[in-house]
């Protein structure tokens, strides 16, 4: 099935906004790397708390956001169909809106007036403006979502009784997970954040907004990871000349996420007052539940690898593995993402371990360990991804000489994501704090161990930005100078496509259920005694 | 389900079981907890406070300390603390505008200081030297500069 023209277009507007904001961002970051280990001095114009929320809020709320609709919007439209006008017109709403949201933010940003980081914590109080932004930019998701998800509703009608695409399904249950995690940000911006920055009231509740972000901030991690695992299990497999491994697992996994990756936010609160032990514990063994499918999904993908290998001849314990096409940029920048992914879901599992997280609560041990799963695993899957969409959607083709500046890319990205992440666990281990201007505190012993360290990050930071711009120059050469053709958009069948899927794992409603009842379990009681409990008011500070 | 599956599975669910179990002994069985003080204050009204209004290092008993510290931007009050090695020593802290972080860096003293909560964290010093404290929640464009010292003598 081709993509619809005009939802090609869609699509494509959303991946241009993307691959311009990680350029810049990473500039950012480049910036924030060379300021910290000293090498630079930034112009008194210009704060370096501006430029980490400039950072901050355009990868971690407007990259992954585009690339994400992007994506969507072209598996949607593949697997099950063009969109109607009504529907992609909600789409161009969510665009515009998403784009009136990013020059908003990106303006009071620029103005100095919302140095407040993307967690935006109160009672640091920014612009209204910004908060306006950030609703824009949520409002916007709401039309994308409703296009994505009233044309898998179509699509059913149309096909009674037939499963549905498994990319349309896994589009679908992300956005789920998206909608409901919203409901957090959105109650925090709308009644808390915007009444008391336009003054309307005097005073913030400081412990619920931060619950209320917590609730938001955590699957929002896993909104950014569930589109990566989508190229994981329908994608790489038929890059490499295999099958999907099980259906069924593959939207069990996705649907335990959706149960799982909510009720957990207070294991970013561990350190925190105003919240009991009991409930912050009960909340970690719910984390600890959300490893699961990531495990499941693990063996799902190694035993593709090995079954695609195996009948390619490879022979003996590891020979299958030498017959993965390493020379494929479509399959090695994703696998270099589940390689990364080892190692940062282990720190993850690190940080959530209760008492553990006392060692390395806001150290740049986290900064490290986000960069890797979401800055490494999600980010060079999507690069893996954009490699063969882009020119799929302008009707070119991913040529040999673009493949190979591609690999060079990716491995460029990895070796620098490996140093820079590797330095801030450690020296994160070592008491380095996150989300600082300078470390030197005065010569401090403790605080000199940290310079090399801070060296490591620069040099990290400077291979990261050099990938990035090879990334954006064959995305460009992709879109528009590379040869017209007809480039795959890789689709893996089934390995045992009469196995049938249970009907039970498209019961929305059911899952839907769940997840209420596991988020009143965990939230309901903390949150009135914040409520209840709550200590008067903070009134807002501008220490920027 | 394939036998390799199953295998997989159940050791993952078998290991994940362990986490749980393990962190829910060093929690409840030895203490160990994160800090979660639920105690609140007014914090317009910190200066008022029967405790914070005088803020300083108390002995409250042998080779025990109370610190009772206001943190503000950008500084820690009292700063430059000095105690006697071997002493067990509580922070007894809160915030008097935005929320800020309590670090001792080299030590597992960590915690959020927010407005309008009292937190309490609780460290023995054996090891005699100059230990770094720190703030590492992002507070204004001096952060930075937030940081004092606690010498064991």
């Amino acid at each position: 099935m081709k993509i619809n023209r005009l939802d090609a277009r869609l699509s494509l507007a959303h991946f241009y906004v993307a691959f311009g904001s990680i350029l810049f961002a990473g500039l950012l970051g480049l910036l924030q790397t060379l300021v910290r280990s000293e090498l630079i001095t930034l112009p008194s114009w210009i704060n370096y708390y501006q430029i980490l929320t400039g950072h901050g809020v355009v990868m971690a709320l407007v990259f992954t956001t585009y690339f994400i609709f992007g994506f969507f919007y072209a598996s949607v439209a593949k697997s099950t169909g063009e969109f109607t006008n009504k529907q992609r017109k909600a789409g161009w709403i969510g665009f515009w809106l998403l784009t009136g949201g990013l020059v908003l933010a990106a303006l009071m940003i620029a103005l100095n007036k919302a140095t407040v980081l993307y967690t935006f914590y109160a009672p640091l109080q920014a612009s209204p403006f910004f908060y306006i932004a950030l609703a824009l930019i949520i409002i916007g998701t709401y039309f994308g979502a409703f296009a994505v998800i009233s044309r898998y509703r179509l699509w059913k009608k149309e096909h009674p009784g037939e499963k549905t695409p498994l990319l349309a399904y896994m589009a679908v249950a992300t956005l789920v997970l998206w909608l409901i995690a919203t409901i957090g940000v959105v109650a925090a911006v709308l009644f808390q954040f915007l009444p008391w920055a336009f003054g309307w009231t005097d005073t913030i509740n400081v412990a619920l907004t931060r619950t209320l972000f917590w609730y938001f901030g955590h699957p929002l991690v896993y909104f950014w990871l569930l589109p990566a695992y989508m190229a994981w299990y329908v994608m790489v497999p038929k890059i490499i000349g295999g099958k999907v491994f099980s259906d069924q697992l593959a939207r069990f996994s996705f649907v335990l996420f959706i149960l799982f990756s909510i009720p957990v936010g207070f294991h970013h609160q561990l350190l925190e007052s105003g919240i009991g032990e009991g409930w912050k514990f009960f909340q970690v063994i719910l984390t600890f539940a959300v490893i699961l499918p990531s495990l499941m999904t693990a063996f799902a993908l190694f035993s593709t690898f090995e079954i695609a290998g195996r009948q390619k001849g490879g022979k003996g314990l590891f020979g299958w593995f030498k017959k993965l096409p390493w020379g494929d940029v479509r399959f090695l920048a994703p696998f270099m993402g589940m390689l990364i992914f080892i190692p940062a879901g282990a720190g993850g599992i690190i940080n959530a371990s209760h008492q553990l997280n006392q060692i390395v609560h806001n150290t740049i041990w986290v900064t490290g360990h986000f960069h890797i799963t979401v800055g490494g695993t999600v980010a060079v899957t999507f690069f893996g991804i954009s490699y063969w969409i882009i020119p799929h959607l302008k009707g070119r083709i991913l040529t040999k000489k673009m493949n190979k500046i591609g690999i060079y890319q990716t491995v460029l990205w990895a070796v620098g994501m490996g140093i820079m992440s590797s330095a801030m666990h450690i020296s994160g281990l070592l008491g380095n704090p996150r989300r600082t201007q300078m470390t030197s505190y005065n010569g401090h012993e403790v605080a000199s161990s940290w310079g090399a360290y801070e060296m490591a990050h620069a040099v990290g930071g400077t291979l990261l930005v050099i990938s990035l711009v090879l990334f954006v120059i064959v995305l460009i050469n992709l879109a528009f100078f590379a040869p017209k053709g007809n480039e795959e958009f890789p689709i893996a069948e089934e390995l045992n496509p009469t196995q049938q899927t249970p009907n039970w794992l498209e019961n929305w409603k059911l899952w839907i259920g769940i997840v209420f009842a596991l988020i009143f379990i965990a939230y309901t009681l903390p949150i009135i005694d914040i409520i209840n409990n709550s200590p008067p008011g903070s009134s807002g500070f501008k220490y920027w | 389900m394939l036998k390799h599956e199953k295998i997989w599975l159940t050791v993952s669910s078998v290991m994940i079981i362990g986490f749980m179990i393990a962190t829910g002994i060093q929690t409840f069985a030895f203490g160990m907890g994160p800090p979660s003080e639920t105690e609140r204050v007014d914090p317009q009204k910190v200066d008022e406070h029967e405790v914070f209004s005088e803020p300083g290092v108390y002995e409250v008993g042998e080779n025990k300390y109370e610190v009772v510290m206001t943190l503000e931007i950008f500084s820690f009050n009292p700063g430059d603390i000095e105690i006697p090695a071997g002493s067990e020593v509580t922070f007894k802290m809160t915030s008097k505008d935005v929320t800020h972080g309590f670090q001792i860096a080299g030590t597992n003293v960590n915690a959020m200081v927010m407005p309008g909560y009292i937190q309490t964290i609780t460290q023995t010093f054996d090891e005699p030297g100059e230990y770094l404290i720190l703030c590492n929640e992002y507070c204004g464009s001096g952060h930075q500069l937030m940081a004092t010292t606690i010498t064991v003598v």
